[in-house]
């Protein structure tokens, strides 16, 4: 029982997010790089892009920096998770919520200039870090990732009832036992999700990482962020379209990884 | 172990939120100079200086910079509402079309943003494939400016925003009670009029959530207007990494970021109790 345009709504919502994608991943194999003239199916541009050493190192280093980024993101923001959903009313509870959750709200820019502030600040207290890099950036990407896995943590947390760990409490488990046969068990799928969100957010940030790395931490989507000032080139497309395809893999992986907590 | 993870989460959060924050009120406050890092604080003998965040008040450019960028923020959410409202509703009523329908909005959001602005460079530059397929109709003479206007950057924050408004209208709609538009087709509404007086006022927290969830990053948003804007559209993001990066003068872009948050801080009050009302 929907209105005719609704239904017209959606489909025209649907192709205006994917045309453009789509007309970017067909050129992408076009020998010929003006729009309509198919240049025949052509891996040029992949090949061209496989010689450019400075995307590369770039595309390496991203892919190092969101990893690291991912797991120290699970690591804090599942901890922090795990404090507001199971250790009650504390003093200070509300602040550690609302300083969790900022990282979320805060425009990209503000977080980005108050992060590299920080580090500035820090190296001109205790000399560490030592100027602005790939360290950086994956601390600036770790603390935006741990915002978003301590949300999906925390209302894994919430919906889970605590009879099983205190069942296991009672039944003469130590609290570390109990968390790590419980609580940790019960956070996996949440974690592995949060994981791959850190994962892709790092590999998607041009901001956080243009305010927190110096000249030897040029990430990916920064090194794509100026190529694409310069405007396009068949290049940037073959390796859109490779960026698209790591995506789409992702997005299946974290589909089975959802459909399986359930 | 066990009390390490209890405390991690406060220490990580004070260091790296928390004080960076406060590091940003202080540099609003301070004086530009030549030295490494080009600012004194407060405490090196100045004292508090008030200046940066008067200019922003009192100088046009940042006064304009600061509208500006609401009015596109406000622009780019309406719009998005436009689109999302359908959507999110069509999804919801898809049935078995449900999942599919959801993966194909939220795949994009998921293939980053950079590559989506680079398939709208392809679109609307002079040689790209609107103007080469108007010259080839016959339409036009030469290539029109499509690109670095307005227009193409509201596109592009609209493409990028789109999916984050469809989320929370789906989710609302998924929630609503069918009987009721049942009882107002029974009662002699037609499809249309039901939906305008019955199902749409049941969805107003949703649109104003989805409207909100827009608003508050695309107030802060450089990249967008940086590739596809004209330069004028001197919008807050932009002129922050403008007098930070070229200008070097950390206290006004400190002052810029503190506005930024001020006039973010009611719409992000408000999202957070319509979150919690949902």
């Amino acid at each position: 029982m929907i209105p005719v345009w609704v239904r017209a709504a959606l489909w025209a919502g649907l192709a205006f997010l994917w045309l453009p994608v789509a007309l970017l991943v067909a050129y992408a194999f076009s020998g010929d790089p003006v729009p309509f003239r198919w240049g025949g199916f052509s891996l040029r541009w992949f090949t061209a892009l496989a010689a450019n050493e400075r995307l590369l190192e770039a595309a390496w280093l991203s892919l190092r920096v969101a990893g690291g980024a991912a797991s120290l993101a699970v690591l804090l923001g599942g901890a922090t998770g795990w404090v507001l959903a199971r250790h009650g009313p504390f003093a200070g509870r509300a602040l550690l919520g609302t300083l969790a959750g900022a990282p979320l709200v805060l425009p990209e820019v503000v977080t980005g200039l108050s992060l590299l502030l920080l580090f500035v600040a820090l190296e001109g207290l205790t000399g560490w870090p030592a100027g602005r890099g790939a360290l950086t950036v994956l601390l600036a990407h770790a603390t935006l990732g741990s915002a978003y896995v301590a949300v999906i943590v925390q209302s894994r947390l919430a919906s889970r009832d605590r009879d099983l760990e205190e069942a296991a409490l009672d039944l003469g488990a130590t609290p570390a036992t109990s968390f790590a046969t419980i609580t940790l068990p019960l956070m996996a799928p949440s974690l592995a999700a949060g994981w791959l969100l850190a994962f892709t957010l790092s590999l998607d940030d041009v901001v956080l990482a243009s305010f927190t790395s110096g000249p030897s931490g040029t990430t990916l989507p920064v090194a794509l962020f100026s190529m694409l000032r310069l405007g396009m080139t068949p290049e940037v497309n073959a390796l859109a379209t490779l960026l698209l395809l790591a995506a789409g893999l992702t997005l299946g992986i974290m589909g089975l990884l959802l459909q399986r907590r359930d | 172990m066990r009390l390490a993870l209890r405390l991690l989460p406060g220490l990580w959060l004070a260091l790296l939120v928390a004080a960076p924050l406060l590091l940003v009120g202080i540099i609003a406050l301070s004086w530009q100079d030549e030295s490494v890092p080009p600012y004194s604080p407060p405490w090196a003998g100045q004292g508090l200086n008030p200046a940066n965040l008067r200019l922003l008040l009192e100088d046009p450019y940042y006064r304009d910079a600061l509208l500006q960028s609401l009015t596109v923020a406000a622009g780019t959410a309406a719009l998005c509402l436009l689109l999302a409202a359908p959507m999110g509703i069509a999804i919801a009523r898809a049935g078995r079309w449900r999942g599919m329908l959801l993966g194909a909005v939220l795949l994009p959001f998921w293939t980053g943003f950079l590559i989506r602005i680079g398939a709208w460079i392809g679109l609307l530059r002079d040689e790209g494939w609107i103007n080469t397929l108007l010259a080839g109709l016959g339409l036009t003479d030469g290539p029109i400016p499509l690109l670095y206007t307005d227009g193409a950057m509201l596109i592009g924050m609209v493409h990028a925003y789109l999916p984050f408004a469809v989320l929370p209208v789906f989710a609302a709609a998924t929630r609503l009670d069918p009987m009721l538009e049942q009882a107002a087709a029974d009662l002699g509404a037609t499809p249309g009029r039901a939906f305008l007086t019955v199902t749409l006022p049941q969805l107003l927290p949703a649109l104003a959530a989805a409207f909100l969830l827009v608003f508050i990053p695309a107030a802060g948003e450089y990249v967008i207007p940086e590739l596809l804007g004209p330069p004028d559209a001197t919008l807050v993001g932009r002129v922050l990494f403008q007098e930070f990066f070229q200008n070097r003068d950390w206290p006004v872009a400190g002052a810029l970021a503190v506005a930024l948050l001020l006039l973010l801080i009611g719409p992000i009050i408000l999202f957070q109790r319509l979150g919690r009302a949902a």
